[in-house]
């Protein structure tokens, strides 16, 4: 794989893998019965680890898989299982409507910023390094992406890494500490 | 072209679900919102990572990977905010026998 061009397959992996990621999300927020929205939660994740796979961070990807296909889609299933029986379905607000207007000025706004608001060219890999920085920067990312991303974990980010556990095990205690029952 | 498409459709992800926390009156259904969020903004961060060149680069190169180790952090992040949440969910839901947001009002007086 390199960093510049990209084949037909990796393109079309990318439409379909949006696509995929964008309808399940849509529905995720509109079907009414909220298991379904759960299971279609399931679908975006997929869809994001596939996005992680072709952005070339299998680590990410693999990561993806395990927390939020793994647990915590399952923790959100087993939550909707427990309070199911109200049967409440998958109510709105009154006002979703002013919401959804400033969801999609949001979005508009945001690739108006993207498309025509940056100048990316100075700051793209492809534009600004020359080819032996380009091939450095491709065995970072293909090659040696676990080992450097347990470096700056480890050594530039161990503040930030060691907080980061301090708040799992905070949450796990207080999440014990809330459903217990008593 | 490349960047911006990851761009966008993160954009996108973030809007949906920006739509969906706000406007849902279940609490899951905003939880699950929230995390169509987390998962936008990861998108950008690899993406962002993959195709820029971060300041620090003239120092060393593996700081590269800079969007990864913000992805790991969030998704550790959302993590915890998932199992608190979802305890504070059914924490309520046996107390009052409701799980609308607009059912939990006692700070709102």
């Amino acid at each position: 794989m390199s960093l510049t061009t990209e084949s037909f397959a990796i393109q079309l992996a990318f439409w379909v893998l949006s696509f995929c990621t964008v309808i399940s999300a849509i529905a995720v927020v509109q079907i009414q019965d909220l298991f379904r929205s759960a299971l279609f939660l399931i679908v975006t994740f997929l869809g994001i680890a596939g996005l992680f796979v072709l952005l070339g961070a299998e680590f990410l990807a693999g990561v993806q898989l395990m927390v939020y296909v793994g647990a915590i889609s399952v923790l959100i299933i087993f939550a909707i299982l427990m309070t199911r029986d109200l049967e409440e379905g998958n109510p709105s607000h009154s006002f979703r409507i002013p919401v959804a207007i400033v969801a999609i000025l949001f979005m508009l706004f945001s690739i108006y910023a993207i498309t025509v608001g940056t100048n990316w060219d100075s700051r793209l890999i492809s534009e600004t390094l020359n080819q032996e920085q380009q091939t450095e920067a491709g065995k970072i990312f293909f090659a040696d992406s676990i080992p450097n991303l347990a470096n700056l974990l480890l050594t530039d980010f161990v503040l930030a890494f060691e907080l980061v556990s301090v708040l799992l095990l905070a949450a796990a205690v207080g999440a014990l500490a809330l459903v217990r029952n008593r | 072209m490349t960047l911006e498409r990851f761009l966008i459709l993160g954009a996108i992800l973030f809007g949906i679900g920006l739509y969906g926390a706000l406007s849902k009156k279940h609490a899951i259904a905003v939880l699950m919102s929230l995390e169509i969020m987390f998962n936008g903004v990861n998108l950008t961060a690899v993406a962002l990572s993959r195709y820029t060149v971060p300041q620090a680069f003239e120092t060393a190169s593996k700081f590269l990977l800079t969007g990864h180790v913000f992805t790991v952090f969030i998704i550790t992040v959302a993590a915890a905010e998932v199992a608190l949440g979802l305890a504070i969910i059914i924490a309520i839901y046996r107390t009052r026998q409701s799980v609308l947001v607009t059912d939990a009002k006692e700070l709102n007086r």
